[in-house]
């Protein structure tokens, strides 16, 4: 084991400001990229849901003069 | 890399209706394992790799560090190869991947970048170097955000399949010329007071932990691509036959839940 | 062939007679932007004659990325692309003549001045040949990777900005070599390295850049 103790492993020997500064941004964003995608997920399948609803139901989307759901090239 | 529409089941996996439940199916395995992975790199890289004798404790931000610039790259050139497929073979799905690899990509070059300064900050001295390799990692992300600017401006899906195509590949032929532009640019200008050439000796357990972190962060991207580009199918695809029996079984799981 | 190639090109030379005053504002803003640096950074003789390749050069990059979005606007608007995509003359031919016509009403003037701009920045006497060379090789490779940038953001909103964000990050290889072939020069190691490579890439982007343009004017227009 590399640390005597829990307070020497936070301190990463003296580095520890950018020990867990990168640590933490890197999780932090990777956490923020799954919320982002899953969100993305959520809207568009409302969206076209509702969208569908707007247009009918035959699945071509003609007739109801709504051809696009909207906002809808997005990336997260 | 082994990508789940290649192999003897290629043309069968490059229609979108194929390849949505399949992707939806591999997704988690791959987080999973992602999980698992970046679990026993933490563990290699923060209780099995030892101290280093020069650089102390700081030295283990190069376990996310060396990964993340790994992937910013490698994403890039899976980007231009799928943009490449998308042009030569005209399948709208390989536009898609490339446009879903793009943010990850962009968020490793933001993650290398990040860490390399909080890396270079007790070690040079300063966050900042004009260093090659960190210059060049700053393109790269310009690159992605290009990429993602121009294939977001564009409304007609078509044309911005294409035009962020032509510009990935634009960019790929570039980046070995920008790489070694600034490498050049770099020798020239750069004081003999810092030494970045020298690379650390790295016991075996340091290379394990690097490594095995970068396995999960390819695993990471897998998983998060395939998440990413379920939805853009879906938008796509939404005339379709399948697109609507789809949407009625999450309105019905959605139904159910509430 | 080559009719179509020297009809497109006199024609957009033409057009840029007429049109005369875009071509002084091109000139006046690579004046104004070098003008600039004295001011930001002080008047001392010495620093400017330091920085004086790299700010000519960078102001050089940013007066081509200026009128870069007119490049193929007009046509655009009036229909004349889709003719020429039309047309059965080779598309590769007549975008290398635009591309051309548009360096000499926008790059070629930015050569011709940036002597009398580095006389401002007391760049030293012999640095000159250097300087008008790294920019006659380098400034038609900036147009030259632009006319794609335009080519793909043609029509957009916003595309200004866009097409910045696309080539600025292409045209530092350029930057690298045409302000350091000066600075070579200056500093007595010679600046033919520089120079041949900044050569080798105006043969490479003259190869590679109109095919990508034409594929990006298609799938802009269709």
């Amino acid at each position: 084991m590399q640390w005597e103790s829990w307070s020497a492993f936070w301190n990463m020997g003296g580095a520890g400001f950018f020990v867990w500064g990168s640590y933490g941004l890197t999780f932090a964003l990777v956490a923020l990229e799954l919320v982002l995608v899953f969100q993305r997920r959520k809207d568009t399948v409302n969206r076209l849901l509702r969208w569908r609803k707007a247009v009918g139901r035959n699945g071509s989307g003609v007739g109801a003069g709504k051809e696009s759901p909207g906002e809808s090239r997005a990336i997260p | 890399m082994s990508r789940p529409d290649r192999g003897p089941s290629i043309l069968r996996f490059a229609a979108p209706q194929n390849f949505y439940p399949l992707a939806g199916r591999l997704a988690p395995w791959f987080a999973g394992a992602a999980a698992l992975l970046t679990l026993a790199g933490l563990w290699l890289s923060f209780f099995v790799a030892p101290t280093d004798a020069t650089q102390g404790e700081v030295y283990r931000v190069i376990f996310i560090h060396v990964p993340a610039a790994w992937m910013s790259m490698f994403v890039y050139l899976v980007m231009a190869f799928w943009s490449a497929v998308g042009l030569v073979m005209n399948t709208r799905l390989s536009f898609l991947m490339s446009q879903a690899l793009a943010p990850t990509g962009a968020m490793f070059c933001v993650v290398a970048l990040w860490t390399g300064a909080l890396w270079g900050k007790p070690t040079w001295g300063t966050y900042w170097v004009w260093d090659a390799r960190l210059t060049s990692q700053a393109l790269l992300l310009f690159l992605y955000l290009g990429f993602i600017a121009l294939t977001r401006a564009i409304e007609d899906p078509r044309r911005a399949d294409r035009a962020g195509a032509i510009i990935a590949l634009v960019g790929a032929v570039n980046v070995p010329v920008i790489y070694f532009s600034v490498k050049w640019w770099n020798t020239l200008h750069q004081g003999a007071s810092v030494s970045l050439t020298k690379a650390p000796s790295m016991a075996t357990t340091m290379l394990a932990g690097m490594l095995v972190m970068a396995v999960a962060a390819w695993a990471y991207t897998l998983a998060v691509v395939l998440w990413r580009v379920r939805p853009m199918i879906l938008e796509r695809e939404r005339h379709t036959e399948w697109v609507g029996a789809e949407l009625m079984r999450e309105a019905l799981r959605q139904g159910g839940r509430a | 062939m080559l009719s179509a190639f020297f009809a497109v090109l006199r024609r957009d030379l033409l057009l840029a007679w007429r049109g005369r005053a875009d071509v002084l504002v091109t000139l006046a803003f690579f004046v104004i932007v070098v003008c600039l640096f004295p001011f930001g950074v002080g008047a001392e003789a010495n620093l400017l004659r330091t920085i004086a390749p790299g700010v000519l050069w960078v102001a050089a990059l940013l007066a081509s990325l200026l009128s870069l979005h007119r490049l193929f606007a007009q046509d655009h608007a009036d229909g004349t692309l889709e003719q020429l995509l039309l047309s059965s003359e080779p598309a590769v031919l007549w975008v290398t003549a635009k591309v051309l016509a548009f360096w000499l009403t926008t790059g070629l003037p930015v050569v011709v001045v940036a002597p009398v701009l580095g006389m401002l920045l007391d760049l030293e006497q012999g640095a000159y040949p250097v300087l008008v060379i790294s920019l006659v090789l380098g400034t038609p490779i900036l147009a030259l990777l632009g006319a794609v940038g335009a080519a793909l953001t043609l029509g957009l909103r916003g595309g200004g900005m866009l097409l910045a964000l696309l080539v600025l990050p292409l045209f530092v290889p350029v930057l690298i070599f045409g302000a350091g072939a000066v600075e070579a020069e200056l500093s007595g190691t010679g600046a033919t390295a520089h120079l041949l490579l900044l050569g080798g890439g105006l043969a490479g982007a003259l190869a590679l850049a109109p095919w990508a343009c034409m594929a990006a004017l298609r799938v802009s227009t269709e």
